[in-house]
């Protein structure tokens, strides 16, 4: 809704509980969207290194290839900006209804 | 992120503290503004988006910022933890909403009863007088009990909730109006009270019911709500 969205805010509590688990987590973050893009801005994604996934940042059209990123980024510490176009044809091979460009910040949580 | 930036921000939304939440793009460094070791614009700029509500990316001379506002949550006060309401508590949760149940009996107010949810144990007008309900606040009286809900009402009625709802028939609400009238309420004002409660789904269990209030809330903030109420 208009204020914190619980829901986003549950995946940063999620990624803390995570992280003092003992996991090493990323946390991926729509910073833009353009056209109708399903996510907005503030949407966030929680990864770890092996593997385990909350939230969205697309409903569904990009996760894979953002939790991909997101690991690299757990190994190499490095934050990564990534763009989308998510009318691609790998979307609609999977059958997944998706328009829009999407922007996502990727970072480990430190 | 920084582990510490997200705990700022948890105890922020915790605390209901609005923040903004700030990070250069694409390098990461971040801040959690208000903060005086900001850099002056970027203090500035993360000022005007968080009172406009607005996440998204600026420019701040060379650099690009992705500033995300964090305002408190919107809250759903609900006053009598009966049936309905172990239904729509959880479900506005998971829509975003910061939820708190009131209920003087504390049989009904048990932690099994309402797994996850704040609920409070005192006298309706007292919570809502801390609780201080404002533009971001719906109040829902599902008591059935007008020694409940009643001064709940009138308390809501004083303050800026953005929605007042109040379970009960056509007939139900009327003698309603009737009781809150003589207590001194203008009809105008009790025309705020959505009553009887939620969208006319042809609601019949307690989580359709829970359902049709949800939907009902969530069309008053968005804008798209018309209240007709009989007052």
């Amino acid at each position: 809704m208009g204020g914190i969205g619980g829901d986003a805010d549950d995946i940063l509590q999620i990624a803390a509980d995570w992280q003092a688990a003992g996991e090493a987590v990323a946390i991926a973050t729509v910073t833009a969207t353009w056209g109708s893009s399903p996510q907005r801005p503030g949407s966030r994604m929680a990864v770890t290194r092996s593997g385990k996934i909350a939230g969205s940042v697309s409903g569904g059209c990009i996760e894979t290839a953002v939790a991909t990123a997101a690991q690299r980024c757990i190994e190499t510490g490095a934050p990564q900006l990534l763009d989308f176009g998510v009318t691609d044809e790998r979307a609609r091979e999977v059958g997944l209804v998706c328009g829009g460009k999407v922007s996502v910040f990727v970072e480990k949580l430190m | 992120m920084k582990l510490e930036h997200l705990a700022a921000l948890r105890t922020a939304a915790a605390q209901r503290h609005p923040v903004a939440y700030a990070t250069r793009l694409p390098d990461g460094e971040a801040f959690v503004l208000p903060d005086a070791a900001a850099p002056e614009a970027l203090v500035a700029e993360a000022a005007t988006m968080l009172a406009a509500n607005r996440t998204g990316v600026l420019l701040i001379g060379a650099e690009s910022w992705f500033i995300e506002a964090r305002n408190p949550a919107p809250r759903a006060i609900i006053i009598g933890a009966v049936h309905i309401a172990q239904s729509l508590a959880p479900l506005l949760a998971s829509l975003g909403f910061a939820v708190v149940v009131v209920d003087p009996r504390r049989a009904f107010t048990s932690a099994e009863r309402f797994p996850g949810i704040a609920t409070q144990t005192d006298w309706p007008d007292d919570a809502l007088a801390g609780l201080a309900p404002d533009r971001e606040t719906a109040v829902i009286t599902l008591s059935h009990d007008p020694r409940l809900d009643d001064p709940a009402l009138i308390r809501a009625l004083a303050s800026d909730a953005f929605y007042i709802g109040a379970l009960g028939s056509r007939k139900t609400h009327a003698a309603r109006v009737e009781r809150l009238g003589a207590a001194g309420m203008a009809g105008t004002a009790m025309a705020r009270i959505c009553g009887p409660v939620g969208l006319d789904i042809g609601a019949v269990s307690a989580p359709e019911i829970a359902l049709s209030i949800a939907a009902q809330l969530v069309a008053a903030r968005r804008g798209k709500l018309r209240v007709e109420c009989p007052a």
